[in-house]
This record gives C-alpha cells, sequence and structure tokens, in this order.
C-alpha cells in the first residue's frame, strides 16, 4: 500500500493513503504522542474533516486491536499450511535463567528446531526478536516449530 | 522579608482580568494578544487606572517573557525540519520577505523615520505570528489540511530569519553604527549554524548536561542555562531573543519534549505579563492619531501575505481554496512585532505607537479573517472540545 509521509514542522507528521473504497484517510502523529485521524472531502481535496482524536495510550489500544490479531492470525495460518508445525506461546516466568540475558544465550533453535519469532511484552509484540534482545520476566515468546521443539523451548526458558 | 500587598494586590487583580478577557476573547475564537495589550494600555502611563506596585513587577518580567517565548519556540525546531521548509519553501520565504518587509519599510520612509525605525518597521509587518497562528490552525482544526504543511514551513523560515534580524536590529537600535551591526548578524548566524551542529551531532550530550528525571531539577537547569545564555548574547549586542532561541535549538529530543512540558505554564504566564508591558509602556493617546495609518498599513500587509500564503501553498500543489486558506492563516502577526517593538520601543516612540497598534490591528483581523475567509471548521464526528 502506498502511503504518503508529509513532515509538518513543529506539529508531527502526517501520514494518508487511500482506503480501497477511495476514501483519501489521513493520520497526523503528533510530536507529543497524540495522534487525529482526518477525511479528505471530495469537494475540497486539501480539506481535512476531523474523524477522531487519540491520546497516546488510545492510539496504543487501537493498534493493539487492528494489529496483534493479525500477527496471531497470520501465523495460525502459516502453521496450517504445513503439516506437524505448530505456533505456541511461552511465558518467561520471572525465576527463569534467562531474564535479562539476551534471547540469543538460550540457543532455542540450534537445540531444538524450533524458532522464535515473536516476543509479546506488556502491550507491545517485538516481532523477529534478533538475537541481541534482552528477555524481561513475564515476556510471552511466541514460538513456532514441532510440537516437541514447542516443549523443549519451553523447558530451556524455565530451567536453562 | 517585606510582603507588598500593594504588589500582591494588583497583580493578582491584573491576572484575573487577563484570564476573564482572555477567556472572553477564545470564545469567539480570537487571540488572547489584543486583550492583553488592552489590558496594559488602560491600565500604564496615561490610561485609567495607575498600577505602579505591580507595574514595576511587570517591566521586569517581560525579558523573561520573551526569553520564555523565544526559548520555547526553538524547543519546537529540529534540524531536519528546517531542512526541509528550505528546501521545499526557499522561493517562497525569498516572496514573503520582499513582499512583507517592503510596505513596513515604505511606511516608515513616508512618515519620516530614521533608518533604524525604517528596518523595525519592515521587521513588524514581515513576521507572522507563529503562536497565534499555530494555535488558530489547529482552533479550526487545520492540521490535516494540505496547506498546512506549506503555513508551517513559511513561519519557521519567518523564524530563522529572525534570528538573523534580532542582533542586527538590536546593535542598530542601541547605536551602533552599520559595521558593527553586520558584524553582530554574522556572529548570530555563525553561533545558529554551530547550535544546529551542536544538536545534530552531539544533541543528546547537551541533553544530558540538562536531563534529570525531576521535573523541578530540569525546569531550574534549562531556565538557568537559557537567561544566562541570553544575558551574554544581550552583551555581545546579539540580542537576549537569539541567545535564548539558540538554547532552544540546541535541545532535542526526549529532553526538549519535557522542557517543553514543564516551560509551558511559565512561559504562558510570562508572555502574558510581556504582552502587558508593551501595553505599559505605550501612552494609549498616542495610539489613536496613528491608528487609521495602521490600518492602512495593516490592509496593505493583509494583501501581501495573503499572495505570500497562495504562493506557498501553490507550489505544494494545493487547489485555490486551500491557497486562500493559507494565505489568510498567515496574516496575524504578535508576539515577534511586540518583540522589535521592545527593541525600539525607547529609542523610537513613533515607531512604537504605530507598530503597537499595528499589530493590534493584525491579531484580531489575522484570525477573523483566517476564519471567515477560508470557510467555517469543518464539523466533524466527536468535536468534543
Amino acid at each position: 500500500m502506498d502511503v504518503k509521509e508529509v513532515l509538518l514542522p513543529g506539529v508531527g507528521l502526517r501520514y494518508e493513503f487511500t482506503s480501497h473504497q477511495g476514501d483519501r484517510i489521513g493520520i497526523i502523529a503528533r510530536r507529543g504522542g497524540d495522534f487525529d485521524v482526518v477525511l479528505y472531502g471530495r469537494d475540497d481535496p486539501d480539506e481535512a474533516r476531523p474523524v477522531f482524536h487519540l491520546t497516546d495510550e488510545e492510539a496504543d489500544t487501537v493498534a493493539q486491536i487492528l494489529g496483534a490479531p493479525r500477527i496471531a492470525e497470520r501465523l495460525t495460518e502459516l502453521t496450517r499450511e504445513v503439516p506437524g508445525l505448530e505456533a505456541g506461546q511461552i511465558h518467561v516466568r520471572p525465576g527463569s535463567p534467562f531474564v535479562d540475558h539476551p534471547l540469543g544465550d538460550t540457543h532455542a533453535r540450534t537445540r531444538t528446531g524450533a524458532s522464535i519469532v515473536a516476543i509479546v511484552r506488556n502491550e507491545d509484540v517485538l516481532a523477529s526478536p534478533s538475537p541481541a534482545e534482552m528477555l524481561r520476566a513475564r515476556d510471552v515468546l511466541i514460538v513456532i516449530g514441532t510440537e516437541e521443539g514447542i516443549a523443549g523451548v519451553e523447558q530451556i526458558v524455565d530451567k536453562g | 522579608m517585606q510582603v507588598s500587598e500593594a504588589l500582591l494586590f494588583q497583580l493578582g487583580a491584573l491576572l484575573t482580568t487577563l484570564a476573564v478577557l482572555g477567556a472572553a476573547a477564545r470564545r469567539f475564537a480570537l487571540s488572547p494578544i489584543p486583550v492583553y495589550l488592552m489590558a496594559g494600555l488602560s491600565l500604564g502611563k496615561g490610561g485609567i487606572l495607575p498600577v505602579a506596585a505591580a507595574g514595576e513587577f511587570v517591566m521586569t518580567g517581560a525579558p523573561i517573557g520573551i526569553v520564555l517565548l523565544l526559548l520555547t519556540l526553538g524547543l519546537e525546531f529540529s534540524a531536519t525540519e528546517f531542512a526541509t521548509s528550505l528546501r521545499h519553501h526557499l522561493p517562497s520565504a525569498g516572496v514573503d520577505i520582499v513582499l512583507n518587509a517592503t510596505p513596513g519599510a515604505v511606511a516608515g520612509w513616508v512618515l519620516g523615520l530614521d533608518g533604524v525605525a525604517i528596518l523595525s518597521m519592515a521587521g513588524v509587518t514581515y513576521i507572522s505570528s507563529s503562536g497565534v497562528i499555530a494555535r488558530l490552525l489547529e482552533d479550526l482544526r487545520r492540521l490535516g489540511n494540505r496547506e498546512t504543511p506549506a503555513v508551517l514551513s513559511v513561519l519557521v523560515l519567518e523564524d530563522f530569519a529572525m534570528a538573523a534580524y534580532l542582533p542586527l536590529l538590536a546593535v542598530l537600535a542601541s547605536g551602533g553604527n552599520w559595521l558593527e551591526a553586520v558584524a553582530g548578524m554574522i556572529v548570530a548566524i555563525g553561533a545558529l549554524v554551530a547550535a544546529f551542529a551542536a544538536s545534530y551531532y552531539w544533541g543528546h550530550h547537551v541533553g544530558r548536561l540538562v536531563a534529570h528525571p525531576d521535573s523541578e531539577q530540569l525546569l531550574l537547569r534549562v531556565l538557568g542555562i537559557t537567561l544566562m545564555v541570553a544575558a551574554i548574547s544581550e552583551f555581545l549586542h546579539a540580542s537576549a531573543a537569539v541567545g535564548a532561541f539558540l538554547v532552544g535549538l540546541t535541545l532535542t529530543g526526549e529532553t526538549a519534549d519535557r522542557a517543553r512540558r514543564v516551560l509551558g505554564p511559565l512561559r504562558d504566564l510570562f508572555a502574558a505579563i510581556f504582552f502587558l508591558a508593551i501595553g505599559l509602556a505605550v501612552d494609549p493617546k498616542e495610539l489613536l492619531p496613528v491608528l487609521p495609518v495602521a490600518l492602512a498599513l495593516g490592509a496593505v500587509t493583509a494583501a501581501t501575505k495573503l499572495v505570500t500564503g497562495i504562493y506557498a501553498a501553490r507550489r505544494d500543489g494545493v487547489a485555490r481554496r486551500g491557497q486562500l486558506r493559507a494565505g489568510t492563516a498567515l496574516i496575524a502577526r504578535g508576539e515577534f512585532s511586540l518583540i522589535i517593538i521592545g527593541l525600539v520601543g525607547v529609542a523610537s516612540p513613533a515607531v512604537a505607537a504605530l507598530a503597537t497598534s499595528y499589530v493590534f490591528v493584525m491579531a484580531i483581523a489575522g484570525p477573523l479573517l483566517a476564519r471567515f475567509v477560508g470557510g467555517p471548521p469543518p464539523a466533524g464526528a466527536g468535536v468534543a472540545n
């Protein structure tokens, strides 16, 4: 999709795109973290009609609603296509030996063949984390692999 | 410690009056600046109510208002935004200077003013009010409009032009010759480039000097450093305003965001005091005779700003109605013109009177024209505020 980005000096950034129905939609990302969603009218293409204003926190929530299920959806679709492949979630307990250690230290893929494809931390999703990414207590790891592989990663994260 | 009940009461009454009048102005989507000026005019020299005790405080606080206005303006800017504005809108900035500085200069010349006064009048009619216009775009819900980047870019470039112009004027107004003035301007431009380089390459180091998790610490550090830099640049005849602007430019990122937040309320208070001080220093009896000239000058420079806005918006490929919106949005003059008056006011009372009534006219007419020419603010879902 083609998204146009325009700098608004002193205000922030404006993103613009056209939806499949032909609506020209604009999103103003303000410096303070707030967002405005606007719609461009058809009679005056330069005039933005405000649709709604989101605070920092509200925008995060909306992003999650729009974004998070799609990650999960895509993963299940992917695993369905390959027989034997599963997706699983593994919780990092506060007592795990890898808390505050880089993800790479687990050597999960070398040891089990399963891949950690995302880390869910509080409200954020870190997609395809690098081996240098630090693990934190209460992270949730999204793992793809065989059933045994996923169980193996769980074992490693729990006990080292 | 001697508590002066006269000072406390007068100041309190002043601020309360400003709050009530400002709220009334905001109800009609007007800028509160003319209201503050009006309050100053009616109270000070030749006004209806003398406020001797608070007057002294207002006069002391006014320079702090200028420093804070410029500091927060500098905090708003980043090198990228300046570079982008320069790339897209350098011709617009040229048109802006030529069209809008000329009427002021010509008016000064026709009225038989001296060189410094002519230069200051050119500045007064040139510079739009970033403060009033940013607020206006927000109130009229035009931030998302396609002409808005052009408007904001023109404002950014004007503000930077001021950083070169103010030292020039400051030296001349304090009786220096042209050579010293140009030297002052070159020093200021050099400092501007240095501040930009500093913020670009070592912004986070500079930030670390003042950064502190505690808001109080951050406030004291930023304010302390800014006031000292402002004093030094005033001593070098480069104008305190420019020094404060440079400090603001140097701070970037997270520190700048937080500094903006903690300084905001302080800026609002002292900016109001600064506007009051301008009103206090001018005798309203001197304003009436120059009002026709101010109105004529206002009509001409409203037209020239309109052309500037149309030109800038057209460069961005905006259609006719958007061009008109851009043009009318730029008409308002305000704090910068008043800073210029503050610089030359003592040396040249004629300029102070004419320019004050001019700003008065433009700070009222600008928002009104922007509101009615560009069409009403679009109605949208969730217009709660």
